[in-house]
């Protein structure tokens, strides 16, 4: 007889909030009359994630594994678990955004109508609005929190395939370019599933290794029995395949330039920032507590993979012409200096991964809501020649640009020098010395491309059939204010939010 | 010199002698940020701060005769308080400060009250008195600094300072290139006097003066010799002294108030001051004090020489300037024998000197500026001041006896002699044909200027000056008759400089002093009367004469020092540049832009793999499947 598990709905609650918000969400959209439909769920959905960064600040501290050890609530888990809720909070802002200005809604109002023909031109001139991508991305937000704070395999699995399932969907809502994005959506899909496949492989392997899928457990095995490494390994292997795909980690990163330019820019947002948190949390809890003690084994992987990732990312981004692939490319470049300190496996190499997590966050849901407003006549103008001097236009939105792509390069001041910053020394300390050389060169070219942007804009003529400049609705000025501002805060005075990511950063279990 | 040196803490009224700065500073700023709608007010402004600047220096120094210890120091804030390195912004009024802030105050201020007049007309005299201010501000600063830090701030202050006032008419060319040119032989000075701050702080781990002069004592001799020979670079430099002494001259197209003030009585007399603030380091190293000597008895003949054959009034009196404070750097490179005399001179100098510029200054002033002597002549009864205080200022200057320079000239020439050995003699004797050649270039330059016939230019009205301009010349002409009798005689400059230098040594004299003023009176006969023979009998030529000897010709190319800073400094700079610039371009930028190409072509060819299909990309990470799971069977089993 199987006795059903306590249930900590204090620990879980800032998981339960952002599903509660999925699920009321999804009967709104049965039952709210569709004239109030857009604000019904936007409320929903915003309340979800305001009610789960209020949880966590209230249960913050809190230590415990529940549902038979299934899902931890620690530290890093309520660390990442609010880091998302703010991230998401920003998302959804931008993924509301509809104002006539910017083209309206982002999303078409009935995706399944096949792109060129009649009713699909209809549609595209249509007020109609979509309004399933707010359930839909808050279930994949609720997906990421647990993908981060499960202890164990299967959970984690399964909230791998709920992050996942939504995205893909929300990847081919785009409102033009329908083509384009349904074409990224397939792509997202098919090698989601193939890495899904992957992990699930991996998770059986280990399984029949350790005869249990707690992470816990398969430390205690790993310590000292006799049973055939092979499988041990092989199994490992294959976790960090699963893994590294969704963190966006070369040579599992070609999904991304192509989902990233092909999705609506505000999913584009949720996917960089959010997915990459939610990727490199389980990453961490599945090396540090499941693998703690077997990491020779896994650190020379990582090691070889980061430097790939940091060649592949930064050197790659410089041929890009198109914005939006070139922030693809730097999400890769950043995913390989964050992997610079979560080798460390140590509580520094845990707390620098954190804060390197939510800087990277703040700063890349800002830098596409910047993309979001430069448009022409065919929607968002992404192609790097029409941003040609458009500091001479718009000031402002040209300056807080070169902001977030002055903290991507990592320049003091800005959040990304300190995330930088402590990456490499959790990095250097662990004795990745070369590691960090290969970082910081890789952080030199990367500066190139960032840099040549700001160029472009301030120094360049702009041309003459440039884009405009969209004056943004008050939900995307509210997001791109609160990015800016902590991307300014996090790199003049980070001490406050360094302490706390150092005190978070302790495994239960 | 062995005695510690300690300065009191400024107490009283002494505590704001920061006010002597601070008053200055302010102004020029007031001035210069200001606007137009101060360009009324800025002539009253600028004089009244000096003015009251004077007021306060002379009150400063009456309270500090008063006081038992001589020399206070005030500590205003902490300029660079790193571990290990601190550096205190303070302030030092000693008996040798004191003596600079008068002279500094008082004649700057008559030099101010002239401006007034002269630079009446002028549109851009607001910047001009800010300017003056400025200047001001930082030579006080350099004198009353209490440690060489401080003293460096001010340096490069009146560095700037006269940068600016040089090219004041800055659309002139010739000005522009004379401030360039200042600019640049002072910052070669400059390199050492910062050197020589870098070795203290290394040796003696501190640049204030009670540490550095009272520790003096534990450097061994070779760091004695280097910074001896290092704080001599930057005075050669600030003081217009061999090998750096051609910017002076040129320094000339500047306003002439700006010569007077700035050429002739302060600025250019730093050098000098500098040397007699580290008198404890230069009395531990003769060779030290040898070179300073040689390098003062070098450039007074030079200076005397290039004076006899220059035209141009001014430049006559620039290159007098450089040779007489050759005379201050012999004095001050006899050791303790010269410092006091050295310092006199410079008192006595300032005076005189100062005088003459005016003096040129109201010639030019009522000759629409001209400066060619040979266009001058029978200036005598057209401006009768300007030929009365001008007559007593080259009287003074040729040591005419019992007026200002014949007391601090003949001192010297006396303390070269006294020297002994062969040096004294060599030493000596360059002093005394100087002051034979003194007497001829000035005495040419009177007759020149004030007599014979009138060569003047078509549409030239000579005029005496407006009061403003011939008052602040009747000051000075009463300090060039006076200065030296009341400095020696009534209010002795040797005792009250005592508490700096100590005592000087009783003099062993090789040739009896009245001997020495005998020859002295000879030479400057000889001098004048070689003047009246070349030049006052004869016609003046108004054009000079092109085929001229082989030593006049030298003359008029400055002893050819320009030619030489070109062709050992000027061109090898040059190539140097060049050959740097082509390393830089092809190699530096080559490797650069190599790299750059490389790495942009592999982000091209890398970027091909991103070819869109999804079955690509699949097979992409089951490679990197198989080789994850590889590499971890390798660390696992390999």
């Amino acid at each position: 007889m199987i006795e059903a598990p306590s249930v900590s709905y204090t620990g879980l609650s800032p998981v339960l909030f952002v599903f509660g918000a999925a699920l009321i969400g999804v009967l709104a959209e049965a039952f709210v009359p569709r004239a109030y439909r857009w604000g019904v769920q936007l409320t929903i959905a915003l309340g979800g994630v305001l009610g789960a960064l209020v949880s966590v600040a209230l249960i913050a501290g809190r230590e415990e594994l529940t549902i038979s050890r299934a899902v931890a609530v620690d530290g890093p888990a309520l660390f990442l678990e609010g880091t998302l809720a703010l991230l998401g909070l920003l998302s959804i802002l931008l993924l509301a955004e509809r104002s006539p200005d910017m083209g309206g809604s982002a999303f078409v109002a009935q995706a399944a109508v096949p792109a060129g023909t009649a009713l699909d031109r209809q549609l595209a001139t249509h007020a109609r609005t979509q309004t399933e991508v707010f359930p839909l991305a808050s279930f994949a937000l609720g997906g990421m929190m647990l993908f981060a704070a499960a202890n164990n395999l299967l959970v984690m699995f399964v909230a791998l395939e709920v992050l996942s399932l939504p995205l893909y969907l929300l990847a081919g809502l785009a409102r033009r370019r329908r083509l384009l994005s349904q074409e990224a959506a397939l792509k997202y899909f098919l090698l989601g599933a193939f890495t899904s496949a992957f992990f699930l492989y991996g998770l059986a392997l280990i399984y029949g290794y350790a005869g249990t899928v707690d992470l816990r457990g398969i430390f205690d095995q790993a310590a000292g029995t006799d049973k055939s490494d092979a499988l041990f390994v092989i199994g490992l292997a294959m976790l960090i395949v699963g893994l590294l795909f969704k963190a966006g980690v070369a040579p599992f990163h070609t999904w991304t330039p192509d989902v990233y330019q092909g999705a609506p820019t505000s999913v584009t947002a949720l996917m960089a920032a959010c997915t990459k948190v939610a990727a490199f949390g389980a990453i961490l809890r599945v090396l540090y507590v499941g693998f703690g003690n077997s990491d020779w084994t896994w650190r020379p992987v990582l090691y070889g993979v980061a430097i790939v990732t940091l060649i592949v990312g930064s050197v790659l981004a410089l041929t890009q012409t198109d914005v939006k692939r070139m922030l693809a490319y730097s999400s890769i470049a950043h995913a390989g200096f964050i992997l610079t300190g979560t080798i460390a496996n140590n509580q520094a190499g845990l707390s620098s991964t954190m804060f390197y997590l939510l800087t990277y966050g703040l700063t890349t849901i800002g830098s596409f809501a910047v993309v979001m407003l430069v448009r022409d006549a065919d929607g968002e103008a992404s192609h790097l020649s029409q941003w040609a001097g458009l500091a001479k236009r718009s000031p402002l939105v040209a300056g807080v640009f070169s902001l977030f792509l002055l903290a991507l390069a990592g320049i003091p001041l800005t959040s990304g020098f300190t995330g930088k910053f402590v990456v490499f020394r959790a990095g250097l300390d662990a004795g990745a010395g070369p590691l960090v050389v290969v970082a910081l060169l890789a952080s030199a070219v990367a500066a190139f491309f960032y840099v040549r942007v700001i160029v472009l804009m301030y120094f360049s003529e702009p041309a003459a059939d440039g884009p405009t400049v969209a004056v943004p609705g008050m939900l995307t000025t509210v997001a791109l204010a609160i990015a800016a501002a902590a991307t300014v805060l996090l790199g003049v005075a980070p001490g406050a939010v360094l302490d706390l990511a150092n005190q978070a950063a302790q495994f239960v279990g | 010199m062995d005695e510690t040196i300690e300065y009191a803490a400024a107490t009283g009224a002494l505590s704001s002698i920061w006010l002597l700065v601070a008053l200055p500073l302010l102004s020029a700023a007031v001035l210069l940020l200001g606007g137009r709608r101060l360009d009324k007010t800025a002539p009253v402004l600028g004089t009244g701060v000096v003015a009251v600047d004077f007021v306060l220096a002379v009150y400063y120094v009456v309270t500090l005769a008063d006081q038992s210890n001589r020399a206070v120091s005030l500590q205003v804030f902490s300029f660079i308080p790193v571990n290990g390195l601190q550096v205190d912004a303070g302030l030092l009024l000693d008996p040798l400060s004191a003596v600079f802030i008068l002279l500094i105050t008082g004649v700057g201020g008559l030099i101010h009250l002239y401006s007034v007049g002269y630079m009446h007309d002028d549109p851009g005299r607001r910047r001009f008195f800010g300017y003056l201010n400025l200047f001001v501000a930082a030579m006080l600063l350099l004198v009353l600094g209490n440690s060489f830090v401080v003293l460096y701030v001010g340096w490069e202050g009146v560095g700037l300072a006269s940068y600016l006032l040089i090219a004041f008419w800055y659309t002139r060319p010739a000005a522009a290139t004379a401030a360039k040119k200042a600019f640049i032989m002072n910052r070669v000075g400059d390199v050492g006097l910062l050197i020589a701050i870098f070795v203290m702080f290394a040796t003696l781990g501190s640049t204030q003066f009670s540490d550095v002069l009272g520790g003096a004592a534990a450097l061994t001799g070779g760091t004695a010799t280097a910074l001896a020979l290092l704080l001599l670079l930057g005075a050669c430099g600030k003081s217009g002294q061999f090998p750096l002494q051609a910017w002076l001259p040129d320094a000339m197209e500047g306003p002439t108030p700006v010569s007077a003030l700035i050429h002739a009585a302060t600025m250019v007399t730093a050098g000098v001051y500098l040397i007699a603030r580290a008198s404890p380091i230069y009395n531990l190293t003769q060779d030290g004090r040898t070179v300073v000597a040689i390098v003062g008895a070098v450039t007074l003949l030079i200076g005397c020489v290039a004076g006899c054959a220059k035209d141009d009034i001014k430049r006559v009196l620039a290159w007098s300037t450089v040779s007489q404070i050759g005379y201050m750097f012999l004095a001050v490179g006899l050791g303790p024998a010269g410092y006091a005399v050295g310092i006199l001179h410079l008192l006595t100098h300032g005076f005189f000197k100062a005088g003459l510029f005016l003096g040129a200054g109201s010639v030019m002033h009522g000759m629409n500026d001209e400066v060619d002597m040979r266009k001058y002549g029978a200036l005598a009864t057209r401006m009768k001041i300007t030929f009365a205080t001008f007559t007593l200022g080259y009287l003074a200057l040729i040591g005419f006896p019992f007026l200002s320079g014949y007391y601090s000239k003949d001192l010297i020439i006396e303390a070269a002699f006294d020297k002994g050995g062969t040096s004294g003699w060599l030493l000596g004797g360059a002093a005394l044909l100087g002051a034979g050649l003194t007497a001829f270039y000035m005495t040419r330059l009177m007759l020149m200027t004030f007599f014979g016939e009138a060569r003047w230019d078509e549409g030239a009205h000579p005029h005496e000056s407006p009061t403003v301009m011939t008052a602040p010349m009747i000051v000075l002409a009463f300090g060039s008759v006076f200065a030296g009798f009341v400095l020696v005689h009534v209010f002795s400059l040797e005792s009250w400089l005592e508490p700096v230098f100590g005592a000087p040594p009783e003099a062993d004299h090789v040739i009896e002093p009245i001997v020495v003023t005998l020859l002295v009176l000879v030479l400057v006969a000889v001098g004048i009367a070689a003047a009246w023979l070349f030049v006052g009998r004869r016609q003046v030529a108004r054009t000079a004469p092109v085929s001229v000897s082989a030593v006049v010709s030298a003359a008029r190319a400055n002893l050819y020092g320009d030619a030489l800073n070109e062709s050992v400094l000027m061109r090898p700079g040059q190539w140097l540049t060049r050959a740097l610039v082509f390393v830089d371009n092809k190699g530096v930028d080559g490797a650069v832009n190599g790299v750059a190409a490389l790495i942009g072509g592999s982000s091209a060819r890398l970027g091909r793999a991103q070819n869109g299909f999804v079955r690509t990309y699949a097979l992409g990470m089951l490679g990197g499947s198989i080789l994850v799971v590889a590499a971890l069977l390798a660390v696992r089993f390999g």
